[in-house]
């Protein structure tokens, strides 16, 4: 492949700007990637750089994480481990215990950031993000009444979180739907439906038994303690199929952002476009849901943190998903790490993370005249 | 036959009819210009011949095909659509706005070619918004603004181009100079422009081809000159008035009555 440098899209026209133009210096180059048999694509420079940047933290802090805990190791051997060379102590540690929770947080991260950046994109609203509108209540509904009123295992448990979580979407999606689902509908239903879904499970949690009520709370905190290979592999599946559709439908999502009509004008198949997005989103969070519980923040930041380091228009659905990796992570190595010997979920770190930022975006967006 | 035309097509929203039994044809290479009084259905009309309104009844044919049966993109390359209201996107840049128009002619690996490219840096060019490429396009005014989305519509490089209200919310120069480009576009490139407009006048000193609509009905189409009568401008619009010729073209001029001279029906439409 030649990576034609130079290629531009912008070349240097700011300085021949009209005077007076108050013009902000060129963002960032626009590159493009061609082949000669006509393939090319559009690299926007910055959001690749932050995409590998952001890449090579998720792997510095899986590595850190890996190597904590009562059998601790050097980074070094972790390496070593994970390319097969360590001993075999190291290898029924590594790869038994410590590597799955890493790759549930990992993947939980990267779904809820997808999923974020999507319902953010389509509701053309920060807010707008599954775990404001209903989806992540929808999916602890599910899971609560599984355990409170079928006592089910944890892959049931997982079940029905998935069950909830999509049967939330489709209620949501029908409920919001006016020749097309639009923005603000889609934000002021699904947060009207969170409200009740909420109510609906601390009735559960009243009905439940003792050690019911127990399960149901620690599940409803949001953690990766003791993941294994059962909960890695689903969501491993989900995400290879959903991540890729995902960045794939990025393209006329990005078209969607300017509005139905000028979507329609551009040929983008836009109320198919929002459906197959929105259902995998619904799904990926669903999903994440059931392996770690509902872990807030994560879909609501991850987009806005993302956007905000690319300087990018659109929906920045790869960034969105790196980033929602590293900040689970980051979460949940300051749940084990920072309390000294109390070991907290991963979910008290980022619902702490979340209230704070709700709390700044209430007032910049207020700011900004938009609520 | 023409490129663009709807054959008897029966337009509405959910059980609200707004035209019925409408009949159309766009001349080709013609700058078309769709006026009446508002809630007359033109807009309406624009939507449905650019396949974003489905006729209930009737089809909306795209050089001999079903419109609403042809593939998007397939449409998008023929026909391009300024819609009345378009969104920025927050912190988009006037070159990536303008790069968007390229995207019916582009696939998943076929992103960014150089054609793309030139054809975007024309489309800036012709509009006059050349400088401007690395400024963000909510820093503009919004005469410029409007300038960028017709050089997006440009960049789709379609040969009929359909503009809804594209001079609505602007100052009086910016009317103008989005109407010289427009006439520019159409003498020079030779597309075949339909403009739904509001001003009269305005209509008829750039259109080539004027289609008056009252209540769902066109009620005269042809040539400004032959169309644009102080009979029509009453039975259409409901206002008393003189035409005469416009001092500067030569094309029709309505001057509505002085306030003594004019008992009013404004024709609201009837609901």
């Amino acid at each position: 492949m030649n990576v034609q440098n130079g290629v531009r899209t912008r070349p240097a026209r700011s300085a021949k700007c009209p005077a007076g133009g108050a013009t902000r210096p060129a963002r960032h180059a626009v590159r493009a990637i061609r082949t000669p048999g006509g393939l090319s694509l559009r690299v926007d420079v910055r959001s690749g750089l932050v995409v590998l940047l952001l890449a090579v933290a998720v792997c510095a802090m899986s590595v850190i994480l890996i190597g904590q805990g009562d059998f601790a190791m050097p980074p070094g051997d972790v390496v070593a481990t994970l390319v097969g060379n360590g001993t075999v102590a190291q290898e029924f540690i590594v790869q038994d215990l410590r590597l799955p929770r890493i790759l549930v947080g990992l993947l939980v991260g990267a779904a809820l950031g997808v999923g974020g950046a999507v319902f953010q994109s389509i509701s053309r609203n920060p807010l707008g993000s599954p775990d404001v509108i209903g989806f992540g209540q929808g999916a602890t509904v599910g899971a609560l009444s599984v355990i409170v009123l079928f006592h089910g295992g944890s892959a049931a448990v997982a079940g029905g979180a998935v069950v909830g979580g999509l049967l939330t979407g489709a209620g949501i999606y029908l409920l919001a739907w006016k020749r097309g689902v639009h923005g603000y509908r889609l934000v002021l239903i699904g947060i009207g439906v969170a409200a009740m879904l909420t109510a609906v499970n601390h009735y559960l949690i009243t009905k439940a038994s003792l050690v019911d009520a127990t399960r149901a709370v620690l599940w409803m905190t949001g953690s990766l303690d003791g993941r294994d290979w059962a909960q890695v592999r689903p969501l491993l599946a989900v995400c290879a199929v959903l991540i890729p559709l995902a960045l794939v439908y990025g393209r006329p999502l990005r078209m969607l952002e300017m509005g139905d009509d000028a979507a329609y004008a551009l040929g983008v198949r836009v109320e198919r476009t929002r459906i197959v997005l929105m259902a995998a989103a619904v799904l990926l969070v669903s999903v994440a849901t059931a392996a770690a519980g509902p872990i807030t923040f994560v879909a609501l930041g991850a987009p806005q943190l993302a956007r905000r380091l690319t300087g990018s228009p659109g929906p920045n659905l790869g960034p969105a998903a790196a980033m929602g990796a590293l900040l689970l992570l980051v979460a949940d190595w300051t749940a084990t790490s920072a309390f000294g010997d109390r070991q907290l979920p991963a979910g008290v770190v980022t619902g702490v993370l979340g209230g704070c930022y709700l709390l700044w975006l209430l007032v910049t967006e207020r700011k900004a005249g938009r609520i | 036959m023409q490129r663009l035309t709807a054959e008897s097509v029966t337009l509405g929203y959910d059980q609200r009819v707004i035209a019925r039994d409408l009949t159309v044809e766009i001349p080709d290479n013609s700058f078309t210009v769709i006026v009446g009084p508002n809630a007359c259905g033109k807009s309406t009309l624009l939507r449905a011949l650019s396949r974003m309104l489905k006729p209930s009844e009737g089809r909306v044919l795209l050089d001999g095909a079903a419109i609403h049966s042809m593939p998007a993109k397939k449409v998008a390359r023929t026909l391009g659509l300024l819609p009345q209201s378009s969104i920025a996107p927050d912190g988009i840049t006037v070159a990536d706005l303008v790069a968007r128009g390229r995207y019916p002619h582009q696939a998943l690996l076929r992103q960014w070619s150089r054609e793309d490219e030139r054809i975007v840096e024309e489309s800036m060019a012709s509009t006059g918004i050349g400088e401007l490429a690395d400024r963000y396009v909510d820093e503009l005014s919004g005469g410029q603004r409007q300038r960028v989305w017709i050089a997006m519509a440009l960049a789709q490089q379609t040969p009929l181009l359909l503009l809804d209200e594209p001079t609505t919310f602007l100052d009086i120069q910016y009317q103008i100079d989005v109407l010289d480009l427009c006439a520019d576009l159409h003498e020079t490139q030779g597309r075949t422009l339909v403009a739904v407009l509001h001003d009269l006048n305005h209509a008829a000193r750039y259109a080539t081809h004027l289609i008056a609509m009252r209540e769902g009905e066109i009620h005269a189409e042809g040539p400004p000159a032959e169309v644009v009568t102080a009979e029509l401008v009453e039975r259409v619009f409901g206002l008393r008035c003189q035409v005469i010729d416009d001092p500067e073209t030569g094309t029709p001029l309505v001057v509505p009555a002085a306030r003594g001279a004019r008992h009013t029906v404004p024709v609201w439409p009837s609901t």
